[in-house]
C-alpha cells in the first residue's frame, strides 16, 4: 500500500466559550469536563474509548481464497469531527487492513472516483459526512456494475457509454484570425449548460438507474447529460446538433428514460439530469415534427 | 480482468426499501396500468357474454329475467364485487392523477416538485376513494 494517509488534523476545541455550543458530543464532553460535571473515572474511560464509528464494508477478492465469497467486514474507526465516509475507509485501510481496496484521489468531490453505495444510496465517499449517517454505516460498491475487488467496480461500460455520445466540441468553422481567435459563447448560453458541465463521471447516476440496470445498451443519465452539454451549446452548428440528436433519439437513447428521478436524486453535483433528458426528448420530437 | 462478481437480481430486489418517491410513482403507475388492462378485458368478457345471451326482449327486461340484466344484478349483489369496484376506482384515479403528473414532467414543468406531486396524487386518490365508499357499498350485505 503506497498511498500513505496524511495524519488527519485534529479539530481543536474552540477557545472562545461562546462558541462552545453542543455541536458535537466531543465539545459537550469538553464543556462538561471544564465544569466538573463528570467525575474523573468516567472521564478517563471516555478518553480511552473515544467515539468510534461502526462501518461495515463489502469485501470480495477473486484472487484470495477466503474472500471469493463476498462478505461484510466490520471496522470501528475513531470518529473525528468532519469525518467523511472516505476518511473512515481510509483509516480502516491504513490502520486495520491494508488489503481493503477502493478508488480515491482528490478527496474533494472533483475527481469522481469514490462513488460508493452508502446506507442504500449512491454517494460520493469524500462528500458524505459520517455524522449525517445512521450507524452502522454500510459501505458497498456501486450496484449494477461488476465488482472487481472490494469497493472497486468495473467502470468500462460506463466510460463506453460516455464516449458513445461524442463528448467533445465539434465545429468546422474556426474563428476568424483577425477577430479574437475565440469561440465566444453568450453568458445566457453558458448559464444554460452550466449545470450539465459539472459532471465528474463518478457513475452514481448510472448505478441508481434501474432502466440502465436492465438495458445494457441504454446510454444512461451521465452520457445523455454529456450530450446535452454539447447539443445545447450555441457555438456548434445546427447540423452537428442534428447529428447529436440522431444519436440520442435511437432506441436506447433518451426514450428509455422513464422519469424515475433516481439519477437526479443521487447526483453528488446536483445536476438536474432528468430535466436535461426531458429537454432532449422535446428537442428530438421538435426536430421530427413537421406540420407542413 | 480475470474475474469479477455480479451481485445479481436478488440483491436488487432486496433494496425495495431504498426506493425514493419517483421510483415508487413509477412502480405504482406500472402496476395500476396493468390492473386497468386486466379490468378492461374482464369487462369486455363479462359484457360480451351476457349481451350475446341476452334476448333484448322488452317483456323479459320488464320481468327482469333478461340475461344481461340478471348477470349485472347478480354481480352487484356480491359484496366482493362492490369492494373490487372501490379498488378499481382507486387504481383508475391514481393512474389518471399520476398520468397528469407525468404529463407535467414531460413538458418540463415543476420537475423539482416531482416528489410532492406524487404524494399529492396519492393523498387525493385516498380521499376520493374513501369518499366513494358510501356510494359503492350502499344496499349490499356481506
Amino acid at each position: 500500500m503506497s498511498t500513505q494517509q496524511q495524519e488527519p488534523e485534529t479539530q481543536e476545541a474552540p477557545k472562545d466559550p461562546d462558541m462552545k455550543g453542543a455541536q458535537s458530543p466531543q465539545d459537550r464532553r469538553l464543556a462538561e469536563k471544564e465544569s466538573g460535571a463528570i467525575d474523573e473515572e468516567s472521564e478517563k474511560q471516555a478518553e480511552l474509548e473515544g467515539e468510534t464509528v461502526h462501518i461495515k464494508v463489502f469485501r470480495y477478492d477473486p484472487e484470495v481464497e477466503g474472500k471469493q465469497e463476498p462478505r461484510f467486514d466490520d471496522f470501528h474507526v475513531p470518529f473525528e469531527k468532519g469525518m467523511t465516509v472516505l476518511d473512515a475507509v481510509m483509516y480502516a485501510r491504513d490502520e486495520y487492513d491494508s488489503s481493503l481496496t477502493f478508488r480515491h484521489s482528490c478527496r474533494q468531490a472533483v475527481c469522481g472516483s469514490d462513488a460508493f453505495f452508502v446506507n442504500g444510496k449512491q454517494r460520493l465517499g469524500c462528500k458524505t459526512q459520517i455524522s449525517d449517517l445512521e450507524q452502522p454505516v454500510r459501505i458497498e460498491p456501486l450496484p449494477h456494475q461488476e465488482v472487481v475487488k472490494d469497493l472497486v467496480v468495473d467502470m468500462s461500460h460506463f466510460y463506453d457509454q460516455m464516449h458513445a455520445v461524442e463528448p467533445y466540441f465539434q465545429d468546422e468553422d474556426t474563428p476568424d484570425v483577425n477577430d479574437l481567435e475565440e469561440q465566444r459563447q453568450s453568458p445566457e448560453n453558458r448559464e444554460k449548460i452550466k449545470m450539465s458541465s459539472r459532471c465528474i463521471w463518478c457513475g452514481a447516476c448510472m448505478s441508481s438507474c434501474n432502466i440502465a440496470a436492465g438495458d445494457n445498451k441504454y446510454l444512461g443519465p451521465a452520457a445523455i447529460n454529456k450530450a446535452y452539454k454539447f447539443a445545447m451549446d450555441d457555438r456548434e452548428s445546427e447540423e452537428i446538433k442534428e447529428h447529436r440528436l440522431r444519436i440520442l433519439e435511437q432506441e436506447h437513447g433518451v426514450w428509455r428514460c422513464q422519469t424515475q428521478f433516481s439519477c437526479t436524486e443521487v447526483c453528488p453535483k446536483d445536476i438536474p439530469l432528468t430535466e436535461h433528458i426531458q429537454e432532449l426528448k422535446r428537442e428530438a420530437v421538435k426536430k421530427n415534427l413537421k406540420f407542413w | 480482468m480475470s474475474q469479477s462478481y455480479n451481485r445479481g437480481l436478488i440483491e436488487d430486489f432486496g433494496r425495495w426499501k431504498e426506493f425514493k418517491a419517483g421510483m415508487w410513482a413509477w412502480i405504482f403507475h406500472k402496476f395500476t396500468g396493468w390492473m386497468l388492462i386486466g379490468y378492461l378485458f374482464t369487462h369486455i368478457a363479462v359484457l360480451s357474454t351476457s349481451i350475446g345471451a341476452a334476448s333484448g326482449d322488452p317483456a323479459m327486461i320488464q320481468a327482469e329475467t333478461d340475461v344481461y340484466t340478471t348477470t349485472l344484478q347478480g354481480l352487484e349483489d356480491l359484496f366482493i364485487i362492490r369492494v373490487l369496484e372501490v379498488g378499481l376506482l382507486a387504481v383508475a384515479v391514481f393512474h389518471i392523477l399520476n398520468g397528469l403528473r407525468l404529463l407535467m414532467v414531460d413538458l418540463g414543468i415543476g420537475l423539482e416538485a416531482q416528489d410532492k406531486s406524487f404524494y399529492a396524487s396519492l393523498i387525493l386518490t385516498g380521499v376520493i376513494t374513501v369518499a366513494s365508499v358510501p356510494t359503492f357499498l350502499s344496499g349490499v350485505g356481506i
